[in-house]
């Protein structure tokens, strides 16, 4: 289908959209359901608090987990994006990093902790083992890829990625969140009778 | 010096002009209400912006400065997170416990920020034994950390409850010891008079050498009750998690990391007011043009100016030490601290009895 | 090649017991599962088949060392004798050996899985399981099993199962991983406390267990290299170097000097960094945060130099069979004289920072205290036995590339506490320091990669190969039948006696200081899992 309008959002140049295919999706939906000035300002006030102040979980299973703490060291800072707070608590903390492979005996953790975070969360799958098994995708106990137990927001290919690379994932989903609709979009609320099950 | 209590006694005048007694009393008390409240949320983003930026500095790095000039906003981002985050109820927690515990610890600082003067005639609660008060209602954020642990139904954050209650209850005695040192100096408890009292000379300069020890203490002994620095084993993050708030997220979450900046906040203005003078500029007696000058700055100025010198020192020490153990940190408190506390005690008041203070 | 005896299942334990006390081999370098296959018709009478296991000891006076061999060809049952009560470290290796092939070892009252879950079907290293058709992704919470079955011998000769419990019900278990900040990676210790004292651990493994080994059985002996670098990431340099002397070792392959005084310098630069990040850690681990970025800023550093020769900053890729992958960049002589001088200028500052603090010292000194029996009895090698006074390194025992052309001194402790074993890393960083500088101005012209063949094939014969790695001594070995692909190649992990060990350290103290000594020992859990 043919995008005949050009959406204009802040921050987000249109030519960038070339790469995002689901970040298109989105401003789609955005302009066809149409939402009211009121609501909008406070839409986007609310975003901008919550793309600046994504507090990662501080979950790192191998090597990659060994860049993200170089990233959250002097020479690159992600302090200065405000990431720094890596909350160790996961009801606390708002993306959960997935650093390094994951294993089979690893899954059910992985799963159990995406669980108890508390919404809106997002998760981004660093290094190729998070993103389809990596160089151990002939393993017998690697998942091969992490979305398949979790719905991905971000890959971050490299193996591992160098700082730069995890800042633009970073930066990604940052945009990523200023695009959402807060209101009735984001938070997933599961019925009742669904959690009792 | 401006004297803040031209423009309380205005605004009541003003009140009882146009409606009965009482109304004008429960109108002043909302307003008072509303100030605590938009000054503790104003400082608490400013501390923990300070916090951030003198961390990263010390760690030879920059802290956040993408969120506005200088990261300025970025607190205002993490406090705008926060409120939208989902708050949970864990199914086999115990609810009410639960949920009442960062009510509790806010309103601890609350009743203890209350009592501060922060300029001449402008202190929120003041009467005669009130360094009696703020002592006991530091101590009700005890019962907030205890609770949280208990009702979050996770041995982890039981743990670190233990810990920080043993604590806190301990340290309270040295804090308040060092605090008594000053009130045998000034004879009087009430936080005005101890302000008066330094008004030709800061009673960390009168009181010379036990001012000083009581100084030191006292800082020592705040550091430990508000679970920062070398005694922050309640929340050792590379230990138990996060302690005693594992279990919390939204904005329960961020009333105990609000609690925990203002308790800092408050521990340093107390030592501001009664060691370095609170509001009181610096005055040398006989030179008067010198104290003419210095009056011209207002109270308040002074007061922040010293709150957040002490503020900066008790984040410098947190930076730079590393974290004592349990047993080691009740040791030092019951083996060394007290006991010198009680040493200096003693020395005070022989020194006040004998007239030898400035 | 090695030397490898066969003896008999039946005399294993008096033929043990006799090298333990007669001919004091008191180090059990490395206890091996292995899977001979079943007996074909055209085997030579004395080649060996079945499940088996082999052993190599050392004795830490003498220095004498040998290779020992058993075997059963039951594949239903197969049951063979322990050495758990000779030496200490051989629990947990049995352990792995029973996961991972199914041997039952008499003796040892702990036969529970280690790496693999609970209710997992098969055991996959042997060479006709299946394990993937067997053992789909189960997303269900592992049950935590505490019975533990052990087979034990009754006097006449009949086998009987008992069963031993880990932990009792009254204990209060917490559970210490798998997501922590402070344990190196995904390790989950399973602790009984009382208050806040500490009476037992029992380590849950595994979950980072990425089938290393299996997979190397089926890939090419260039494509095995690629996965040494991903063990410990901290060690990558010289874990590739210990399988690359391995392969050049069993083809005979000799390489040039020029190769030799790179690659060495480049272990060096790769234990400094390494020893960084261990300040790092411990220094977060006790609650300084200040010390991990002073780690982390110094060793970024390094990284620029392996950046610019190697092309990668943590996983370098360097080591090839035959020597190096690419040649020196023309900037790295120079880089490294530079870094040699600004870093023992700035030592000082880790010291004054850290060392010197009374809080530090505090919570590191009498912590932990490890005998030299204890740290021998378990295998525990590295800064971890420097520090109780164990001369282990392989540096000195057992010279490898230029370590025997250069003068360094090998750092011991007797004290054996948190704090020796703090300080041998950090004395370890000045003497590599001084191993470099002897070596980086007379690197000689030559061919930087010797030509081999386009398909390698190792000749038969089994080949053991230990580098001194910045954790202690990472052992190869490989079994070769004679194709392409390794028979069995096998990784002695730095890591497994010191998470074994952790036990014993830390009966009687504090949940704090089970940081502090998770810390001193420098584990780091890729290596341990493979």
């Amino acid at each position: 289908m043919e995008i005949t309008k050009k959406p204009k959002i802040k921050d987000i140049p249109y030519d960038e959209f070339n790469d995002n295919d689901s970040l298109q999706k989105i401003v789609r939906e955005l302009h066809e359901g149409g939402s009211n000035v009121a609501i909008g300002v406070l839409d986007d006030i609310i975003n901008w608090g919550r793309g600046y102040s994504l507090w990662p979980l501080s979950f790192a299973t191998s090597c990659c987990g060994i860049e993200f703490m170089a990233l959250a060291a002097a020479r690159y800072d992600m302090a200065r994006f405000g990431f720094e707070v890596a909350r160790s608590s996961p009801r606390q903390a708002d993306v959960i990093l997935v650093n390094g492979t994951i294993t089979n005996k690893m899954a059910p953790v992985l799963k159990r902790l995406y669980d108890e975070m508390a919404d809106p969360k997002y998760v981004i799958a660093i290094g190729g083992c998070a993103i389809a098994g990596g160089p151990f995708v002939k393993s017998y106990h690697v998942v091969k890829g992490v979305d398949k137990i979790l719905p991905v927001d971000v890959y971050v290919p490299g193996c591992p990625p160098r700082p730069e690379a995890f800042f633009y994932g970073l930066m990604q989903l940052q945009r990523k969140v200023k695009v959402e609709k807060f209101f009735g979009g984001v938070n997933k609320k599961e019925k009742k009778e669904k959690s009792e099950e | 010096m401006f004297d803040f209590s031209i423009v309380t006694s205005w605004i009541h005048t003003t009140l009882t002009s146009v409606m009965p007694e009482g109304w004008a009393v429960f109108i002043e008390c909302v307003a008072i209400a509303v100030w605590i409240i938009t000054i503790y949320a104003l400082l608490a983003i400013a501390l923990i912006y300070m916090e951030r930026k003198v961390c990263g500095f010390m760690q030879c790095r920059l802290g956040p400065n993408r969120v506005g000039k200088w990261g300025c906003f970025q607190v205002f981002a993490d406090v705008l997170k926060m409120l939208t985050k989902e708050i949970f109820n864990p199914k086999h927690a115990d609810q009410f416990l639960y949920n009442l515990a960062p009510y509790l610890v806010i309103l601890a600082s609350f009743l203890t920020f209350a009592c501060i003067p922060i300029n001449k005639g402008a202190s929120i609660l003041d009467f005669n034994v009130g360094v009696f008060f703020l002592i006991a209602s530091s101590s009700i954020g005890v019962l907030g950390l205890l609770l949280a642990g208990w009702g979050s139904n996770n041995k982890y954050s039981l743990i670190g409850a233990m810990r920080s209650g043993a604590q806190i209850v301990s340290y309270e005695l040295s804090a308040g010891l060092s605090i008594m040192t000053v009130v045998v100096l000034t004879g009087s408890m009430s936080f005005s008079d101890i302000i008066s009292y330094q008004t030709n000379g800061w009673l960390i300069f009168k009181g010379h050498i036990p001012a000083v020890i009581a100084f030191l203490t006292y800082i020592i002994a705040g550091n430990a009750e508000c679970n920062r620095g070398p005694f922050d084993l309640p929340e050792a993050e590379s230990e138990l998690t996060a302690g005693y708030h594992t279990e919390y997220s939204g904005m329960h979450f961020g009333f105990f990391y609000l609690a925990e900046y203002l308790n800092l906040f408050i521990v340093a203005a107390v030592a501001a007011t009664i060691f370095l003078g609170g509001w009181m500029p610096l005055h040398i007696s006989g030179l008067a043009g010198f104290n003419a000058v210095m009056d011209y700055i207002p109270g308040f100025i002074w007061f922040f100016a010293k709150a957040f010198f002490v503020v900066f020192l008790l984040m410098w020490i947190k930076w730079t030490y590393p974290r004592l153990r349990i047993d080691q940190l009740l040791s030092f408190e019951w083996k060394y601290l007290m006991p010198l506390c009680l040493a200096n005690l003693l020395l005070m008041t022989i020194i006040t009895a004998f007239g030898l203070h400035f | 090649m090695e030397d490898i005896k066969y003896i008999e299942p039946a005399s294993l334990r008096d033929e043990m017991l006799h090298l333990r006390n007669e001919k004091k081999m008191d180090f059990l370098r490395s206890l091996i599962g292995m899977d001979w296959g079943v007996p074909t018709e055209g085997d030579a009478p004395d080649s060996t088949r079945g499940l088996g296991v082999v052993y190599f000891l050392e004795s830490t006076e003498t220095h004498e060392r040998t290779t020992v061999k058993t075997s059963t060809l039951d594949r239903e049952h197969p049951e063979l004798p322990t050495v758990s009560d000779i030496w200490k470290t051989a629990k947990l290796n049995e352990r792995e050996v029973f996961d991972f092939f199914g041997i039952v070892f008499v003796g040892n009252d702990d036969m529970r899985r280690i790496f693999l879950r609970n209710d997992w079907v098969g055991y996959p290293m042997r060479k006709d399981d299946e394990p993937e058709k067997e053992n789909p992704l189960r997303m269900d919470n592992e049950e935590t099993v505490d019975e533990t079955t052990e087979v034990e011998l009754n006097p006449d000769g009949t086998i009987k199962d008992k069963e031993n419990l880990v932990f009792k019900d009254e204990e209060y278990v917490i559970n210490i991983g798998p997501q922590h900040p402070s344990t190196h990676g995904v390790l989950r210790l399973r602790v009984s406390i009382e208050g806040e004292t500490i009476k037992k651990i029992d380590p849950v493994l595994g979950y980072i267990h990425r089938g290393i080994e299996k997979m190397n059985e089926s890939m090419t002996y260039p494509q095995t290299l690629s996965l040494t670098d991903r063990l410990d990431y901290f060690a990558g340099m010289q874990s590739r170097h210990a399988l690359c002397m391995c392969i050049e070792k069993a083809m005979g392959l000799e390489v040039s000097d020029r190769i030799q005084y790179i690659r060495t310098i480049m272990d060096e630069l790769q234990r400094i960094s390494s020893h960084f990040v261990f300040y790092a850690c411990l220094a977060m681990d006790i609650g300084a945060t200040t010390p991990w970025f002073f780690g982390f800023r110094d060793r970024e550093k390094i990284m620029d130099i392996f950046e610019e020769t190697c092309g990668g900053r943590l996983m370098t890729h360097y080591n090839v069979i035959g020597g190096v992958q690419y040649d020196i960049h023309p900037n790295f002589v120079k880089r490294v004289k530079e870094f040699i001088p600004y870093m023992r200028g700035i030592i000082h500052e880790y010291h004054d920072l850290f060392t010197d603090n009374i809080i530090a010292q505090n919570r590191m000194k009498g912590v932990g205290y490890l005998s030299k029996e204890d740290v021998i009895a378990f295998g525990a090698t590295g800064g971890t036995g420097r520090g109780s006074g164990w001369h282990c390194d392989v540096r000195k025992r057992i010279p490898y590339a230029l370590y025997d052309k250069v003068n360094f001194k090998e750092i011991t402790y007797n004290e054996g506490d948190s704090f020796a074993r703090y300080m041998v890393r950090m004395d370890e960083i000045m003497e590599s320091l001084k191993i470099i500088e002897q070596l980086i101005d007379n690197i000689p012209e030559g061919d930087f990669r010797v030509k081999t063949k386009p398909i390698i094939k190792v000749p038969e014969g089994s080949y053991y190969q230990a580098v001194e790695a910045s954790r202690g001594e990472f052992g190869v070995f490989l079994e070769s039948h004679g194709d392409k692909y390794p028979y069995r190649l096998h990784y002695r992990s730095t890591g497994l006696p010191l998470v074994d060990i952790l036990d014993t350290a830390c009966r009687g103290l504090k949940i704090a200081d089970l940081m502090t000594i998770g810390g001193s020992f420098d584990y780091v859990i890729p290596d341990i899992d493979r």
